[in-house]
């Protein structure tokens, strides 16, 4: 566990969690982000302006961090375009199913006690699980 | 203070802190999910500190009528399991964990010069759009269809 960070983990998911709240408490809509994405791919009147701004400001955010502190990002190098792109698809196609992601049912969900969402991020943790083992151990590709 | 700012303003403090946690780098999430490797359970805490937050906020503006600056709260009613969503939540579970991104990190990484999320957007774009095409047009036609009933 020598890459394991848990102040920066605990500090930046308390982060998470107020942008969260933050939308709730001023808008009150769930910061589930795949939701927003796709969203902002069919224009809907009055909801398309929130969207994309605060898709931006998730955009501007982590740039903020980084020029900060330049130090504490590494782009990934070398990784396989195939798998990023069937990832991305699987990510997309998945979400919308689903009805949720890591913020709309593991941050925001689980939060509202709902158990459709504890039953998602448990199903997602798992096949992760399972689809990084097969990866990275059965078919040896270590990215 | 408009809607729009507020959500502008909501996206900052979310994507600071998914830069902060290290979420927008894919190994870290890789690895958090590489129980039999090298595991690194950074990400259990980043979901705890998330949880910590809002599971209090979210009691404490449930207590409000409505939002400060919307007329109302907008929150899932659904609650049987079904399956799509188990379907879904493991479609998903494959693509997380053969990319190394969900959708925060991969847009939020969008502003720091990685070749990777411009070409994620696309993937999670079509993926995205492709479901909308597959299923919520045919069941909007059987919703219409009903709806007189």
């Amino acid at each position: 566990m020598e890459n394991f960070t848990p102040i920066s983990a605990l500090l930046g998911g308390v982060l998470i969690g107020s942008g969260a709240a933050v939308l709730l408490w001023l808008n009150g809509r769930i910061a589930g982000i795949s939701d927003i994405f796709s969203g902002v791919l069919i224009l809907q009147s009055g909801e398309t302006a929130w969207r994309a701004l605060f898709l931006l400001g998730l955009v501007a955010g982590a740039s903020l961090y980084v020029a900060l502190n330049p130090a504490g990002y590494t782009p990934r190098t070398g990784f396989p375009v195939a798998l990023l792109i069937a990832g991305g698809f699987f990510v997309g196609f998945g979400t919308r199913m689903g009805g949720g992601c890591t913020s709309g049912h593991g941050v925001c969900g689980i939060a509202r006690l709902s158990i459709r969402s504890v039953i998602a991020t448990v199903v997602f943790v798992l096949m992760g699980m399972l689809t990084v083992f097969v990866v990275r151990h059965l078919l040896g590709v270590s990215p | 203070m408009s809607k729009n700012v507020a959500a502008l303003l909501a996206g900052l403090v979310f994507g600071f802190g998914l830069a902060l946690s290290h979420m927008v780098e894919p190994t870290k999430v890789l690895d958090f999910l590489d129980v039999a490797g090298r595991w690194d359970p950074s990400l259990a805490l980043v979901m705890a500190g998330a949880l910590v937050v809002t599971f209090i906020a979210y009691r404490l503006i449930g207590r409000r009528p409505k939002p400060l600056l919307a007329t109302h709260f907008l929150l899932p009613t659904k609650s049987e399991l079904d399956r799509p969503l188990i379907v879904g939540a493991a479609i998903f579970g494959i693509g997380w964990g053969l990319a190394g991104y969900c959708p925060g990190p991969g847009i939020a990484a969008l502003g720091l010069g990685t070749w990777e999320a411009p070409v994620l957007i696309v993937a999670l774009a079509a993926g995205s759009l492709t479901y909308r095409w597959m299923f919520e047009a045919r069941s909007r036609t059987r919703r219409d269809a009903t709806a007189g009933q």
